[in-house]
C-alpha cells in the first residue's frame, strides 16, 4: 500500500484490480471509443487540411477587382420618384484605377504577406484548326509564385516566364496537340493576336483549370486584353487564410473596390465542410455516450456487488464523501486508462491508413498526422466522461445505509 | 497508539440508553415499534452478551448502539457523549473512534490483505502516519496469532482466521466499546472457542467493553452479564460472577 496515496485512491485501485477481467473489458470498451474518436479526428483534420491546401495552392486568399458596372434608375428630381429603370450593362473588363498606389497601400497592411497584380480575361488559344477558349492570366512571376506555387506544378519545361513565353495546362496541351517549345496563337476577344512559345506545362490538380489556364507575362496580357498599363485584379495572400473574409470586408470598406475572399468564393465547400464537422461532432457525442454508459453500467453492478464492503467501510467511519470519491475515481481511472490504450489503438489505425490508403501510383491520398494535443484532449475528455459516468453509481453507493448494506 | 476514548470522561459509562424507542413505517400510515423504551447502562470493562429470540429487536438495538441507526425517541450516550446532538459527520467520527465492530461473517474487504484490513479504520480516519498504522496493525495481528499471515489477502484465509482479523480490525482504533454480532455464528466449535477466548483476553488486558449478540446460550453464559431482549424490551440484565466465567476461559 502506498503511504503517500489517500485512502480513496488505494481503495479505488484495489477494487478495480480485484475485478481484473471486468475492469479490463471496461477499459477496452472505453479504449475502442477513444480510438475511433482519435482516428476520425486525425482523418477529418487531414481531409480538411488537404482540401484547404489544394485550394490555396492555386488560389489567392483575397482577390481585389474593379467595382462592377451598375445600372442606376432615372429619378425625377422634383418628386424623387423612379421614372425609368435602365437594364444592367454587360460587365466589361476594366482595370483597377490607380492600382499601383493601391498595391502599395495593401502591402503596408501588417497581415498582408504578398500583393500580386494580374491582368486576366477571356481569350482563345489557337493551333492550326484547333481553337480553345482559355482564361488568360498576365502575371508578375516573382510575386505571383508566392501565391500560386506554379514552379512546383510544372510537369514539363520551366516556370520562368520571359517576353514571348507562355505556360499552359497539361489538359490544354493535349487538347491542342502541343508540347514544349511549340508555338501557339493567343487571340483576345478584341481581336488582338500574338504568337507565344510554350516554355512550361503545368498541372494545377484540377482538370477544368488545366484545360483553361494560360499564363503570360503581365505586360503581354495587358496588351492582349486592351488593358495597357492596367491590372484587372490584385491577388493578396494574408497570414491567416481563415481570416480572409474579414480582410476582404475591411479592404472593400477602405478602398471601395470589390474584394472577394476565397472563403466566399468556395462558400458551398465551406458549408459542406461545416456539415462534415457537425456530423463528426454528433458521432463523437454518441461514441462518448456509449463509452459513458458502458462505464456506468459496470460501476452500477460494482456498487451492488460491493454493497457489503461499502457498509463495512461506512461502519468503520468512512464518510459518504469518501465512498463517493472511491467510485468517482474508479470512473476517472477507467476513462484515463481507456484514453491511453485508445490513443495507442488510434495511432495504430492511422499507421494502417498510411500503409493501405494510397493512390494507384503508390503516393498517399493525403498526409495524415497526429497532433500531441489530440491525445491530451482525448485523455481529458475520456477522464471527465469516466467521472460523469460514475456519478450516478457513486452517489447511490454513498447513500447506502450501512445497516442495509451489511445485511445485503 | 492514541487512546481517543481516554479523552472523554473516564467515570461515564461506555453506554447509556434512556427510553430508546425505534419505529419503522410501513407504507405511509402504519408504524411498527420495534424497541419500546429501553434503558440500559454498560460500564467500562464489562463483557456482556445480548440475547433474545429472533425478531426481539436485538439487531435494531445493536445498530442504534453502534450509531449505524438513530433512535426514534430516547437518548443514546456513548462514553458520556449525547449522540442526539451530533450531526452525521460527527456521529461517523464518534463511531470510528469509540466503537469497533465484529460481524458474523467477519466481512473483511477481500481486495486488501489482513494487515491492510486491520489498518482500515485508521486509513479511513486519515491523518495517521503510515508507520504507526502498520506497527499498530502488526501488533494487533500478532495478538490474534496471525502476524505470519499479515500479507495474505483476506479471502485466502479460513473463516476462523478471518474472524480473528476482524477482531484485530475492531481494536485498531482502541475503541471503548466493541460490538460483536454473532461473532462465532459461522465458526466450528474449536474456532468459536478461540475467538471468544481472544475477546475475553482483550477485555481483561485493555479493559475494552464487549457487547456480544448471540443466540448461543453456552457462549452467553461465559460472559459476565447477560442482557435479554424480548419483544423490544430488556427483560433482564443479570451480572454474573465474573471469576467463574473467566476461569472457564483461562
Amino acid at each position: 500500500m502506498n503511504p503517500f496515496l489517500p485512502f480513496e485512491w488505494i481503495a479505488a485501485v484495489r477494487f478495480l484490480m480485484e475485478g481484473r477481467a471486468q475492469t479490463a473489458l471496461t477499459i477496452f470498451g472505453a479504449a475502442v471509443g477513444v480510438a475511433v474518436v482519435v482516428f476520425m479526428s486525425a482523418l477529418l483534420v487531414a481531409v480538411q487540411a488537404n482540401i484547404f491546401t489544394r485550394i490555396l495552392s492555386a488560389q489567392a486568399h483575397v482577390v481585389i477587382s474593379a467595382p462592377k458596372d451598375e445600372a442606376r434608375a432615372l429619378i425625377n428630381t422634383k418628386t424623387f420618384a423612379e421614372i425609368a429603370t435602365i437594364q444592367a450593362p454587360a460587365q466589361k473588363l476594366r482595370s483597377i484605377d490607380q492600382w499601383q498606389k493601391i498595391r502599395v497601400v495593401l502591402a503596408a497592411i501588417p497581415d498582408v504577406v504578398v500583393v500580386s497584380p494580374a491582368a486576366s480575361g477571356a481569350a482563345f488559344a489557337v493551333r492550326g484548326d484547333a481553337s480553345k477558349a482559355i482564361t488568360l492570366n498576365g502575371i508578375e512571376p516573382d510575386v505571383y509564385y508566392k501565391i500560386v506555387n506554379l514552379p512546383t506544378m510544372i510537369t514539363a519545361g520551366t516556370a520562368a516566364l520571359a517576353a514571348g513565353d507562355v505556360l499552359i495546362g497539361n489538359q490544354l496541351a493535349i487538347n491542342l496537340g502541343v508540347s514544349l517549345s511549340d508555338k501557339i496563337h493567343i487571340r483576345s476577344a478584341t481581336g488582338t493576336d500574338e504568337i507565344y512559345t510554350i516554355t512550361g506545362v503545368f498541372d494545377l490538380g484540377n482538370r477544368g483549370a488545366n484545360e483553361r489556364s494560360v499564363y503570360v507575362p503581365l505586360r503581354a496580357a495587358q496588351s492582349l486584353l486592351g488593358l495597357q498599363g492596367g491590372a484587372s485584379s490584385l491577388d493578396i495572400n494574408i497570414v491567416d487564410p481563415l481570416a480572409a473574409e474579414t480582410m476582404a470586408v475591411r479592404i472593400s470598406a477602405e478602398t471601395g473596390l470589390q474584394a472577394d475572399s476565397w472563403i466566399k468564393t468556395f462558400d458551398q465547400l465551406f458549408t459542406s465542410l461545416k456539415t462534415q464537422s457537425i456530423s463528426f461532432g454528433a458521432i463523437q457525442f454518441f461514441v462518448g455516450l456509449a463509452v459513458a454508459l458502458g462505464i456506468a453500467s459496470v460501476l452500477v453492478v460494482s456498487v451492488v456487488q460491493r454493497s457489503k464492503e461499502i457498509g463495512i467501510l461506512r461502519a468503520m467511519g468512512a464518510s459518504r464523501g469518501q465512498i463517493l470519491r472511491i467510485f468517482l475515481l474508479q470512473g476517472a481511472i477507467v476513462g484515463l486508462l481507456g484514453s491511453i490504450v485508445g490513443s495507442a489503438m488510434g495511432t495504430g489505425f492511422v499507421m494502417l491508413w498510411r500503409i493501405f490508403a494510397r493512390n494507384a501510383d503508390g503516393t498517399p491520398f493525403f498526409v495524415i498526422t497526429l497532433a500531441p494535443s489530440l491525445f491530451v484532449t482525448a485523455a481529458i475528455v475520456a477522464t471527465l466522461t469516466g467521472v460523469l459516468a460514475s456519478l450516478m453509481p457513486a452517489v447511490s453507493a454513498s447513500r447506502l445505509n450501512p445497516v442495509d448494506a451489511i445485511r445485503g | 497508539m492514541v487512546d481517543h476514548a481516554s479523552s472523554r470522561a473516564d467515570d461515564a459509562p461506555v453506554l447509556r440508553l434512556e427510553g430508546v424507542r425505534r419505529s419503522f413505517g410501513i407504507g405511509t400510515d402504519v408504524e411498527i415499534e420495534i424497541l419500546h423504551g429501553i434503558d440500559l447502562v454498560i460500564q467500562r470493562g464489562e463483557f456482556c452478551a445480548l440475547i433474545g429470540p429472533s425478531g426481539s429487536g436485538k439487531s435494531t438495538l445493536l445498530n442504534i448502539i453502534g450509531l449505524l441507526d438513530r433512535a426514534t425517541a430516547g437518548k443514546v450516550f456513548i462514553t458520556g457523549e449525547d449522540t442526539d446532538l451530533l450531526g452525521d459527520a460527527e456521529l461517523t467520527r464518534l463511531r470510528s473512534r469509540s466503537i469497533g465492530f465484529v460481524f458474523q461473517n467477519a466481512l473483511l474487504i477481500p481486495a486488501f490483505t489482513a494487515l491492510e484490513n486491520v489498518m482500515m479504520p485508521q486509513l479511513v480516519d486519515k491523518g495517521w502516519p503510515d508507520a504507526a498504522m502498520r506497527e499498530n496493525a502488526s501488533r494487533l495481528l500478532g495478538r490474534v496469532g496471525l502476524e505470519q499471515r499479515k500479507d495474505n489477502l483476506a479471502n485466502a484465509m479460513s473463516g476462523g482466521q478471518q474472524q480473528r482479523v476482524a477482531i484485530a480490525r475492531a481494536l485498531a482504533m482502541n475503541p471503548a466499546l466493541v460490538l460483536a454480532d454473532e461473532p462465532t455464528g459461522n465458526l466450528d466449535t474449536k474456532s468459536a472457542e478461540a475467538v471468544l477466548k481472544l475477546m475475553r483476553e482483550v477485555n481483561l488486558a485493555n479493559g475494552t467493553t464487549f457487547l456480544i449478540v448471540t443466540h448461543n446460550m453456552e457462549l452467553a453464559e461465559q460472559t459476565d452479564r447477560i442482557i435479554e431482549v424480548v419483544d423490544g424490551m430488556v427483560v433482564s440484565g443479570t451480572t454474573r460472577p465474573t471469576n467463574a466465567s473467566r476461569n472457564k476461559l483461562t
